[in-house]
């Protein structure tokens, strides 16, 4: 009995060493930033949904307390359903729901339909060329996503540069109104994203076995179908990680929309930050948030599959 | 045949990398333009830096940069510690109760929305002002947790990615040789993993540097960050100072990257080149 307890407990401590600490250190090293999430992620989670219950009341915070102690001491739990009937009833809302879908689904297409030539360009450049490409598809990243959607402010203008040309050129007879308008929302939104398509679409053309399309050229497979009974199928993982992060965040977006989408661009991150910061409707503004976040975390589960997938191989 | 799809694909990224580059290149020609309509050139008067004294001479503009700059390295410094732990933990402890929802709760704040991040952050801030008056209210705190808070779950990416490569033995050489696990940590896998560490402060800086839509949400009346600064200004249209501050802010994240990366190359070679001086020593 002592002799078992002693080989578990000894068992133990080797897992803990294995792991690279001891018992305390494993805890401390796990709690630390489970906490951290727990208190600052999920909870704020938790109130958005108990307040899309809540109903609106004119005061700081604007809404009515859903639980409450009543005289009598019971615990009174009141739920309000209006404002998700509201939301769905509301024209407004689904269509801002429903535009931020297509949207998004056009601008990911769009961005992959760039985006895969470039990957495939970056991944079959020569050694040291393609990591000056890979690095040049990197930076746009790294530079303030609010100033580049801002350069297309002047680029789309009346007097911009691109106006300028298209009539130098007598394409146009008078300038384009292309500011305010669904255009110049794609146009940002296929700016902003593509790297975040051409990243994940890199790492899989590049991870290709070659000499499968040297044995398809061989046996007679013209380029074209080589490509896609074996490019495609094979790099369906980056296609899928690509399309999905530029389609989730993009359902949410809001400073694309607000400067350079028109005062009837309408979509759902834009109606969520009018209806907190405009309207002041806490609930309303919550509810949107949950029902967005309920069509996302479909999304959002299949994208951990497809990048745990790619982790394995 | 493939000459005709290699010259499709080299459009493709002739075409690609010019529709990245232009509009910034554009931001920064015009940043030198004289005329205050912004895309009017004016030859006569132009190049000039009459844009960048006034950026420099803006007060709020200036005070803003201040405060974003101190949020940004506040915030990388503690996404970093807590990144690195969260990383270790899922890379090092493979099963632990609670690991999937852990594994949930590091990436989801990457890929949600920025409006429901920050509205429920907002939501949390307001029930805890009563309870936790520390907090003193909504600006700069606020806001540097609501950045530790997203900007954690990238570095987390970079560092774990690093963590999956580290050579094992190494860490269990130092273990059989008597080295406390926290000692195997600072000694051996913390200098190892050193290039991870130093991008994913370096992404953490750059991600709250320029969060907009979060900090719009968290912040108070008294704390105005430079994205936010720059969001009410642009919203009224271009403006020529604006373009001057973007030139400054590319050219100093074209410089930081550049040295990033050759960094972590020559910190590999070295690494590479001490692992092989050691082995050829012992053999």
């Amino acid at each position: 009995m002592n002799a078992a307890a002693d080989r578990l407990a000894r068992g133990v401590r080797r897992l803990g060493a294995a792991g690279g600490a001891g018992p305390l250190g494993r805890w401390f090293v796990i709690a630390l930033p489970y906490l951290w999430l727990a208190v600052f992620f999920l909870i704020p989670f938790l109130i958005v949904l108990k307040i899309a219950f809540a109903n609106i009341q004119l005061s700081m915070p604007p809404v009515e307390p859903v639980v409450t102690w009543t005289a009598d001491h019971v615990l009174q739990l009141r739920l309000h359903f209006s404002n998700f009937a509201f939301v769905f009833g509301d024209e407004l809302y689904v269509a801002a729901f429903l535009n931020s879908l297509k949207v998004a689904g056009v601008s990911t297409a769009l961005a992959l339909l760039l985006g895969y030539p470039m990957a495939y360009g970056i991944a079959r450049a020569p050694g040291a060329w393609r990591n000056v490409l890979f690095l040049l598809v990197v930076l746009p990243f790294f530079t303030s996503f609010l100033l580049r959607v801002y350069a297309w402010l002047g680029l789309l203008g009346r007097n911009g540069p691109i106006n300028d040309l298209l009539l130098a050129l007598g394409l146009i007879r008078e300038p384009l109104q292309m500011l305010q308008t669904d255009f110049a929302v794609y146009l940002g939104m296929v700016y902003s994203y593509l790297p975040f398509m051409v990243l994940p679409l890199y790492s899989a053309i590049e991870k290709l076995d070659l000499t499968l399309l040297e044995a398809a050229a061989d046996l007679g497979c013209r380029p074209t179908k080589a490509f896609f009974r074996i490019t495609l199928p094979l790099t369906k993982e980056g296609i899928f990680a690509g399309c999905l992060l530029v389609f989730i965040p993009a359902v949410g977006e809001y400073v694309i929309p607000a400067l350079l989408g028109g005062p009837d661009t309408l979509m759902i991150g834009r109606v969520v930050w009018d209806e907190f910061f405009g309207n002041r409707d806490w609930p309303v503004a919550s509810a949107l948030a949950i029902v967005l976040l309920a069509i996302l975390s479909g999304f959002v589960l299949l994208l951990q599959r497809v990048q745990a997938r790619e982790r394995e191989a | 045949m493939p000459g005709r799809r290699s010259l499709f694909v080299l459009m493709a990224l002739a075409f690609g990398f010019a529709f990245l580059y232009l509009p910034i290149l554009a931001m920064i020609v015009y940043s030198f333009n004289a005329s205050r309509l912004v895309t009017v050139w004016d030859s006569a008067n132009s190049p000039t830096l009459a844009w960048y004294a006034e950026l420099f001479h803006n007060a709020p503009i200036m005070e803003s940069a201040r405060l974003s700059f101190r949020i940004a390295s506040l915030n990388a410094t503690g996404a970093v510690i807590l990144g690195t732990l969260a990383a270790f933990a899922l890379e090092r402890y493979r099963r632990f109760r609670g690991r999937a929802l852990f594994g949930l709760l590091t990436t989801a704040p990457m890929v949600l929305p920025e409006v429901i991040t920050g509205l429920s952050l907002l939501l949390l801030f307001v029930a805890l002002q009563d309870a936790i008056p520390w907090l003193g209210g909504r600006g700069a705190t606020t806001i540097t947790i609501a950045h530790i808070t997203f900007s954690m779950a990238y570095v987390v990416v970079v560092i774990q990615a690093r963590l999956a490569t580290v050579d094992r033995s190494l860490e269990e050489a130092a273990m059989d040789l008597g080295a406390r696990p926290w000692k195997v940590f600072f000694v051996i896998t913390l200098p190892l993993i050193m290039p991870a560490i130093a991008s994913g402060w370096v992404l953490a800086f750059i991600l709250s540097w320029d969060d907009l839509v979060i900090t719009s949400f968290v912040s108070g009346p008294s704390s105005t960050t430079l994205p936010q600064l720059v969001f009410s200004k642009v919203r009224l249209g271009v403006s020529p100072d604006i373009n001057a501050l973007a030139t400054i802010l590319v050219l100093i994240v074209t410089v930081c990257v550049v040295l990033a990366g050759s960094y972590m190359v020559r910190l590999d070679r070295r690494r590479a080149r001490d692992a092989q001086a050691a082995f050829d020593t012992a053999s």
